[in-house]
C-alpha cells in the first residue's frame, strides 16, 4: 500500500516535471515575439500587453536577482564547496582577514535558495505569458491592473496574509535550520571559529563520533542522555495525565463545595511565571534550603539530603516537581472534557450495578484517552523538549566525569544541545544532537500517531 | 431495612466527602506552599538578618528592605521591568495579528500550497528551537539588534516564527460555519471584508487567548533573552536578571531580593491571567481535543 503510494508520488512528480518542460518548450515555439523576448527579459510580454503591475514586478525581480548574484551571491557560492581556503593571517602587526567560513556557508545556502526561487519566478513568467496569449487569441479582455491589485484582497487574499509570516519563518527558522544541518557535516567548533579560523566539510565524521563508544567518543553519553530523555518524557506525560484526571474528578465530584476555589489555587501555578516558582523550589530543596533546614532542625536527619547532587534523587525530584507544574493544565483540560461525557452512560451503568471504580475504568478512562489521544502525543513530544523545567531546576546537573561533552545526569537532549552551543561552542556536535532530537521526535510522532484510536477510528465515540 | 440501607449509603457518602476534602486541602497546601515561602522570604531584611538561605520561613522582623532596594536605582530592576513589559505588549499585539492572518488563510481559503505549507511547518516544528540560535544571533547582529539592541531584537525573534503556532486559532475558525462565508460572498463581500467584518468579531475568545499566551511567554523566556542580550545588563529582561541573581549572587543577600523581584513580576501577570482565565481554559480545552 505505502509502496504503491510512494511509487505513484514519484511517478506524478516525474510527469509534472515532464509537463512543465513540455509547456516551456511549446510556449516558446508557438508564442509570439513578445513571449519569446520574455524568456530573457522577464515580464516583457505582460508589459507590452498592458499588464503594467505584473510586468514591473517580474522585471524588477530579475534586475534584483542579477544585482544580488553579481555583487554578492556568486562570490560566496564559488567558495561553497571548500568553505574558504585563505586563512586569516597576521602580517606584522596587522591582521589580514581571509575567508570567513561562517559567511560562506550561510550566504552559500541563501544563494542556492534564491537561485531556486528565481527559477520558479521565471517559470511563472512563462506561464503568465501563455495565459495572456491564449486569452487574447480567444478575444477575452485581460484583467485591468486595478483589478489585479484588488484581487489581493479577494481571491488572492491568502498571499497577502501569508507573505510576511512565511518570510519571517524562512529567515528565522528555515534558513538557520538548513544552516545547522549543514554544520553537522563540518568541523565548526571552538578550535575552528570564524573569522580567525576556517572550518570545512568533514562528511559523516561527527555522526561517527556520536556513535563511537571510546573514551573520547560521545556514544556512551548520548545513550545515557537519550534514555533519560525518553524515561522523563514518559513519566512526565503519564503521571501528570492520570493525577490531573484524578484531581479533576475529585473536584467535579458531587457534593464537593468551593469548586472554584480549588481550581483557582491550582491554576496559580500556570499564572505565576515559571522562572519565579521553579527557581524558588530549586532553592527550597537545596542543601541549605528550608526543606533540609527544617528536617535538620527537627532532628529527623543529621546531614542534608542531596536532592540535587545525587543523580537518582535529582531525577526523581524533577519528575515530582513536574507533577506540581503539570497537574493544573491537565485539571483544566479534564474538567472541560469530563462534563462532555453523556450522563446516561453512567446512569445505565449504575442500573447495571457497576461501582464507581468500574465506571471509571469502563467509561471515563476510555473516553478520555480517546478524546485526548492527540493531545497526549503533543504533550509527550513537548516533554521531550521541555527545556524550562530541567534547566531552571538543575541545569542538567549533577555532572560526572563519566559523561563527555559536559553533560549531566538530568540533561535532556535539548539542554545538552543548549549547553554545547552556549558554553562549549561545540557547534558541530550541537548540530548533530539537534538532528537526533528531530529524528526522535519525528519517529515517536509518526509511530504513536498511527496507533491512536482516534485516528484509526474517527467515529468511535460519536 | 430500606431506611437502614439509605442511612449507611449517606454515611458512606459523607465519609467519602470528608476524605475528598482532606485530600483537596492537602493538595492546596502543597500547591500554595512555594508561594507562601516566596512571599515570606521577600520580607526578610538582608541588613538585619542573613540574606541568603536560612532554615526558617517567617522572618524575625518584617521589613521592606528588599523592595526598597529594587526601586533604589542600585540595580537596573526598573529598566528590566520596562524592557519586559515593552516586549510583552508589542509581541502580544503583533503575534496575535500574525496568528490570526495565518489561521484565517489556512482555515478559510483553499490554495495550491496549503497542504504542503501545513506539513512543512509541522516537520519544521520537530526541530528543537535552539538549533536556530547561532544563526539567528548572527543575523540579528548584522542589524545591531543584539546586546544594546536586544529589546527590538527579541521582539523580532519572538514574532518571526510565530505563524507556525496557528493550531488552536485555526481550530476555532474551523468551527465557524462555512455557510456564513458563502452567504457573504454572494452579497459581494471580498475575502478581506469577510475576515475583518465577520470572522474577527466572532473570534473574541480566541483573540484574547492568543494575546494572553503571547503576552505571558516573554516574561518567562530565559534562553533567547540571555543569548541575545549577552552581557549587556541594561537590556536584560526580568527572567534573565532574576535568574542570574539566584545562580551567581545568592550568598550576598540576593536571594531575598530575588523573592521580592519575583513577586513584583508575578503579581501583574497573575492578576491578568486570573481575569482572563475563562478564555485560557476555552483555548487549551479546544486545542487539546483537536490536537
Amino acid at each position: 500500500m505505502s509502496q504503491n503510494k510512494k511509487k505513484s508520488a514519484a511517478a506524478s512528480f516525474m510527469s509534472a516535471c515532464a509537463q512543465n518542460i513540455a509547456e516551456i518548450g511549446s510556449t516558446f515555439v508557438r508564442g509570439d515575439w513578445k513571449t519569446k523576448v520574455s524568456y530573457l527579459i522577464l515580464g516583457f510580454g505582460p508589459l507590452m500587453r498592458g499588464q503594467i503591475v505584473k510586468g514591473i514586478a517580474l522585471i524588477a525581480s530579475e534586475i534584483l536577482f542579477f544585482i544580488y548574484m553579481a555583487g554578492f551571491g556568486a562570490k560566496y557560492l564559488s567558495k561553497f564547496s571548500t568553505l574558504g581556503t585563505v586563512a586569516t593571517q597576521k602580517v606584522g602587526r596587522k591582521t589580514v582577514y581571509g575567508d570567513n567560513s561562517f559567511l560562506i556557508l550561510l550566504f552559500g545556502i541563501l544563494t542556492i535558495i534564491i537561485i531556486a526561487a528565481f527559477i520558479v519566478i521565471w517559470r511563472m513568467n512563462i506561464h503568465e505569458n501563455l495565459v495572456e496569449e491564449t486569452a487574447l487569441k480567444n478575444n477575452k479582455p485581460l484583467p485591468s491592473n486595478a483589478k489585479f491589485l484588488s484581487s489581493f484582497l479577494d481571491e488572492n487574499f491568502d498571499k497577502t496574509l501569508l507573505t510576511l509570516p512565511c518570510l519571517g519563518i524562512f529567515i528565522f527558522t528555515v534558513l538557520p535550520i538548513i544552516f545547522m544541518i549543514c554544520v553537522a557535516f563540518t568541523n565548526y567548533d571552538a578550535n575552528h571559529q570564524s573569522p580567525t579560523n576556517l572550518f570545512t566539510w568533514v562528511g559523516l565524521e561527527n555522526f561517527r563520533n556520536l556513535f563511537s563508544f571510546g573514551s573520547q567518543g560521545f556514544g556512551g553519553t548520548f545513550v545515557t542522555v537519550l534514555i533519560w530523555t525518553l524515561v522523563w518524557a514518559f513519566f512526565a506525560t503519564f503521571i501528570d495525565y492520570f493525577l490531573g484526571l484524578a484531581v479533576a474528578m475529585l473536584i467535579n465530584k458531587k457534593g464537593i463545595r468551593f469548586k472554584k476555589l480549588w481550581r483557582t489555587i491550582l491554576v496559580l501555578t500556570i499564572a505565576v511565571p515559571q522562572f519565579v516558582s521553579l527557581l524558588y523550589i530549586m532553592k527550597m530543596f537545596g542543601n541549605d534550603g528550608i526543606v533540609n533546614g527544617y528536617l535538620m532542625k527537627w532532628g529527623w536527619i543529621s546531614s542534608p539530603i542531596p536532592f540535587w547532587t545525587n543523580p537518582t534523587l535529582a531525577r526523581i525530584m524533577i519528575i515530582v516537581i513536574n507533577i506540581w507544574v503539570g497537574i493544573p493544565y491537565l485539571m483544566l483540560i479534564a474538567t472541560g472534557l469530563l462534563m462532555n461525557i453523556p450522563e446516561d452512560l453512567y446512569e445505565s451503568a449504575r442500573i447495571d450495578g457497576a461501582n464507581s471504580f468500574q465506571m471509571f475504568w469502563k467509561i471515563t478512562l476510555p473516553y478520555m484517552l480517546f478524546v485526548t489521544g492527540p493531545f497526549l502525543l503533543t504533550q509527550f513530544t513537548g516533554n521531550l523538549n521541555n527545556f524550562n523545567v530541567i534547566y531552571l531546576l538543575t541545569q542538567g546537573r549533577p555532572q560526572s566525569m563519566k559523561l563527555t561533552g559536559n553533560a549531566g545526569y538530568t540533561d535532556l537532549l535539548v539542554t545538552w544541545l543548549y549547553k554545547m552551543t552556549v558554553n562549549d561552542t561545540n557547534y558541530k556536535m550541537a548540530a548533530v544532537i539537534g538532528i537526533m532530537v528531530f529524528i526522535v521526535t519525528a519517529v515517536v510522532s509518526l509511530v504513536v500517531y498511527n496507533m491512536l484510536p482516534s485516528v484509526k477510528d474517527e467515529e468511535g465515540f460519536q | 431495612m430500606k431506611e437502614k440501607n439509605y442511612a449507611s449509603m449517606s454515611r458512606r457518602r459523607t465519609i467519602g466527602n470528608i476524605i475528598s476534602y482532606i485530600i483537596l486541602i492537602l493538595i492546596s497546601i502543597i500547591w500554595l506552599f512555594p508561594f507562601y515561602g516566596l512571599i515570606m522570604q521577600s520580607f526578610r531584611s538582608y541588613s538585619s538578618e542573613y540574606g541568603g538561605m536560612v532554615d526558617y520561613i517567617i522572618p524575625k522582623r518584617f521589613s521592606l528592605d528588599n523592595y526598597r532596594f529594587l526601586f533604589s536605582g542600585e540595580t537596573n530592576f526598573l529598566r528590566w521591568y520596562k524592557n519586559t513589559v515593552i516586549i510583552a505588549i508589542v509581541v502580544a499585539i503583533l503575534q496575535t495579528i500574525i496568528v490570526l492572518c495565518v489561521s484565517y488563510a489556512l482555515s478559510r481559503m483553499r490554495f495550491k500550497l496549503r497542504k504542503f505549507l501545513m506539513n512543512f511547518w509541522l516537520i519544521l516544528g520537530m526541530f528543537p528551537g535552539f538549533l536556530t540560535m547561532i544563526c539567528m544571533y548572527f543575523l540579528l547582529k548584522q542589524f545591531g539588534l543584539t546586546q544594546a539592541g536586544a529589546v527590538p531584537g527579541l521582539i523580532l525573534v519572538y514574532i518571526a516564527s510565530c505563524g507556525m503556532g496557528y493550531y488552536v486559532c485555526k481550530g476555532y475558525f474551523d468551527t465557524i460555519p462555512k455557510a456564513l462565508d458563502e452567504a457573504a460572498k454572494i452579497d459581494g463581500a471580498t475575502r478581506a471584508q469577510i475576515f475583518f467584518q465577520m470572522i474577527l468579531p466572532l473570534s473574541k475568545p480566541i483573540v484574547i487567548y492568543t494575546a494572553l499566551v503571547a503576552f505571558m511567554a516573554p516574561w518567562c523566556d530565559y534562553i533567547f533573552a540571555s543569548y541575545v542580550a549577552f552581557g549587556n545588563d541594561k537590556t536584560y529582561n526580568v527572567a534573565v536578571a532574576m535568574t542570574r541573581w539566584v545562580w551567581t549572587n545568592d550568598y550576598q543577600g540576593y536571594f531575598t531580593r530575588f523573592c521580592a523581584g519575583g513577586i513584583l513580576v508575578a503579581i501583574p501577570v497573575t492578576i491578568l491571567f486570573m481575569c482572563l482565565q475563562k478564555y485560557y481554559v476555552e483555548g487549551v480545552t479546544g486545542g487539546s481535543v483537536k490536537g
